[in-house]
């Protein structure tokens, strides 16, 4: 969602910016805290790393280097898209805490920058970027997972309000987040499920709604079921019309999903560092001996750094029109699949050069990294099940990149 | 990791891509490839006339031989398009033969040979013996110097095995022991002339043509030898060079057949259903789009760093590995996918596995990349 017009850059204002940017983010990027950072936004346990975190957003904002392609009338940088890119690059060459507002950077943003009304742009923007207000996803319930067309959380139109009654699960951020973006069920009536909803910005902290934290099998927090017993939320929240909530759903998760290239994404998760399974494997016995003199060991780690090395390229790739012909969408539709699985088997098989310490867990002072890859490892699922599960992702490659039919 | 390649891609590449696309595409439907399965010479004369006027075989020699004066990067698209209309010929084993002379001739041989090969002239390597090895410097053929010549003529010995378009050659360049040291030499076709010199090989890939080619008796002068000092340079650089080439023929492939595989998935029915409706045909198709796109990504990074001391290397062995892998998923479930039809040889997808079988026997299958790809990373 860039700024309208902005001009394109000359090379050497770039340089510039690049310049300065690097020179901010080795000055300012934060060194070891002292406690273990999320490594996404989906894994804020405890205050002491959701304040720092804020904190951190609010400091990269403030300098300039968050929002800076957006809208300067909102609270944005005003900028060029290139700049943001720039200074992500930045961020992430000097390994920065992530950005925590995923949600609302990431979603909400962007959707209310397309389709939003003026109102809404001045009320909500300025506070994604300074982090002010946390944003959180309301699309998962706990009976429709994978299936979010089929969401059953009721909003009763009442006067100037919505009435709304359900609930919805898997929420990161859910108990620290100032707003939701809701999909909600208006009509049974329709043609079909999806044109029975519609899609809301709600206020969180307000009567009726409430949180439980969910301990995940990491043994941390990060989400929240949340529940709605007739809570009362203003009708100016309705994004769209009433029953247009799945084609908006769909919109934001087009921003998700990086089919859309966002500029302001790419700071939400922490890349894993695969290179550094290698060093790992290098400091790894077995035998009296390393563990990389080991043939077989040697062959799977191969097997993986070209399965690294394919993603890092297929990113690439993608942006270059000539060598995407055939299937023009392909490299983008499969990016989420491809990646999260990716990670998990890498970090599975890192489990496997540890020998006896591959016991140990986060917490014990003979962990392995701290306990770094057995937890990458069990939070990697939250990204092949988040966001669309790797069986879903494989359908959606197949019937939109593909053409096989919808299931029936 | 300093050594991992990056990608991108010239204009020249983009240009090339699209005549190949509809050359290979119009001059390559499959019942020509079912023709050309029981045509003896294996490939269209004229077609590949065509091929040599479009300046195809001249991409990677240099201006002053005649040549276009491009790179293997070049030559990439086009093997690619070839590779996915299953269109074989000659034209990779005259690339290669093209760049061995290149890498290890004298300035007589090159002045020679290379224009020509620019211009049509069929050359081929002969590289293999019966030990199966991809090591392209064991070897057992040999020249023996004539025991009472001048001291630079030598007699051949010992039998070359899968040398491509060996009949039908003009020139061959063998690799043979010299004193003990691999050399390599090039011999006008004529010079085989023996009767039981030359046998057809009955290989697993119908659309390709090789030969067993005895070397017993054939002589040779010293000027047909290569550069001694440059021959095992130039050995490795064909041994990547192939790799590049047959990389991409795969990439074309896989995507013909995983095309093929899905055309057949959206119109087949079976309990009331097109039978790509149902996942377990579902998932596995797009897990081999999946691996075939990651490998892609891998031949075009080869394709940019090829030249580039180290990285080429990576990059190229990563691609032959991972389109192997890929190329065989997708040509093995092909068959599966189209049931008892896929049984048959009726059915294209026999032709493709078979086409992945003998790319994965040529020059290093994805096992053993990935071994010198260790050796290379760690």
């Amino acid at each position: 969602m860039a700024t309208d017009g902005a001009k394109k850059p000359s090379e050497a204002e770039l340089k510039d910016y690049e310049a300065q940017a690097d020179a901010w983010f080795r000055e300012n990027t934060p060194k070891d805290p002292g406690f273990m950072l999320p490594l996404t936004f989906m894994e804020v346990s405890t205050d002491q790393q959701f304040e720092f975190l804020c904190d951190w957003q609010r400091k990269v904002y403030e300098a300039g280097y968050l929002g800076t392609s957006w809208p300067a009338e909102y609270g944005g940088g005003g900028m060029h898209p290139d700049y943001q890119r720039i200074s992500t690059r930045m961020m992430k060459k000097y390994d920065g805490p992530i950005i925590l507002n995923a949600i609302g950077i990431g979603w909400a943003g962007p959707l209310l920058l397309d389709i939003g009304s003026e109102e809404d742009k001045h009320k909500y923007i300025k506070g994604m970027l300074n982090a002010d207000d946390i944003w959180c996803q309301g699309f998962s319930e706990p009976e429709h997972g994978s299936d979010l067309g089929s969401a059953q959380l009721k909003a009763v139109r009442d006067g100037d309000e919505y009435v709304l009654s359900g609930s919805k699960i898997w929420t990161s951020l859910g108990d620290r987040a100032k707003y939701m973006i809701l999909l909600a069920r208006t009509s049974n009536d329709g043609p079909s499920k999806y044109a029975g909803l519609s899609f809301f910005l709600i206020p969180m902290k307000i009567p009726g709604i409430e949180t439980r934290r969910i301990k995940k099998l990491t043994g941390e927090y990060g989400f929240v079921q949340s529940f709605f017993t007739d809570a009362r939320v203003p009708a100016e929240g309705l994004v769209g019309k009433e029953g247009d909530g799945w084609m908006v759903a769909m919109k934001t998760l087009e921003y998700e999903r990086g089919a859309k290239v966002n500029p302001a994404g790419g700071y939400y998760l922490k890349e894993l560092d695969a290179m550094g399974v290698v060093d790992l494997a290098r400091n790894s016995q077995r035998g009296g001996k390393p563990l990389l003199d080991d043939p077989v060991m040697r062959d799977k780690m191969v097997e993986q750094m070209m399965e690294i090395q394919a993603l890092n390229l297929n990113n690439q790739r993608r942006r270059m029109a000539p060598l995407n012909q055939d299937k023009p969408m392909g490299l983008a539709m499969m990016n989420k699949l491809a990646r999260t699985e990716m990670i998990r088997d890498l970090t599975e098989f890192s489990l496997g050069f540890q020998g006896t310490r591959a016991g140990y867990y986060v917490g014990d002072e003979n962990a392995v990294d701290d306990g770094y890859w057995h937890r990458s490892y069990l939070n990697s699922f939250s990204a092949t099940i988040g966001g669309g599960t790797s069986e879903i992702q494989r359908n959606i490659v197949a019937e939109h990149v593909l053409g096989l039919p919808k299931g029936r | 990791m300093e050594n991992l390649g990056t990608i991108g891609y010239s204009e020249e590449q983009v240009e090339l891509m699209e005549v190949a696309t509809n050359f290979c595409r119009d001059k390559s439907p499959m019942d020509k490839v079912r023709a050309l399965l029981d045509d003896d010479a294996g490939f269209d004369s004229a077609i590949w006339q065509e091929i040599a006027d479009l300046g195809w075989l001249a991409i990677a020699i240099p201006e002053e031989y005649e040549g276009v004066g491009l790179s293997l990067s070049e030559v990439v698209p086009i093997a690619e398009q070839m590779g996915k209309n299953l269109m074989t010929t000659p034209f990779a084993d005259v690339t290669l033969a093209a760049q061995a002379i290149l890498m290890a001739g004298s300035a007589a041989q090159k002045a020679q040979y290379l224009p020509q090969i620019a211009a049509g002239t069929l050359a081929s390597l002969a590289l293999s013996e019966a030990n199966g090895d991809w090591d392209l410097s064991n070897i057992s053929a040999a020249a023996n110097a004539k025991p009472n010549g001048s001291g630079d003529d030598y007699i051949l010995s010992g039998e070359k095995l899968l040398v491509p378009y060996a009949a039908q050659a003009d020139i061959i360049i063998v690799s043979i022991l010299v004193d003990g040291a691999v050399r390599l030499a090039i011999i006008p076709r004529g010079d085989i002339v023996a009767d039981d010199a030359m046998r057809r090989e009955q290989i697993i890939d119908e659309t390709r043509r090789t030969y067993a080619v005895t070397l017993d008796g054939i002589s040779i002068g010293g000027d047909q030898l290569l550069d001694a000092d440059k021959t095992q340079a130039a050995l490795d650089h064909v041994h990547l060079a192939a790799n590049l080439l047959q990389s991409a023929e795969m990439s074309g492939g896989t995507i013909a057949v995983i095309d093929y595989t899905l055309d057949y998935l959206k119109t087949r029915k079976q309990f009331g259903k097109v039978i790509g409706e149902y996942q377990a045909l579902k998932h596995p198709i797009t897990n081999a789009y999946v691996d075939y796109e990651k490998a892609r990504s891998h031949l075009y990074s080869a394709a940019h760093c090829f030249n580039d001391q180290g990285r080429g290397e990576v990059a190229t062995r990563m691609a032959k590995a991972t389109i192997d892998k890929a190329y065989s998923f997708a040509a093995d479930r092909a068959i599966q996918f189209h049931g008892g039809f896929g049984f048959t040889h009726d059915c294209d997808a026999q032709l493709y596995r078979r086409a992945a079988i003998w790319h994965a026997s040529q020059h290093g299958d994805a096992t053993y990349h990935r071994a010198k790809l260790a050796d290379l990373l760690f």
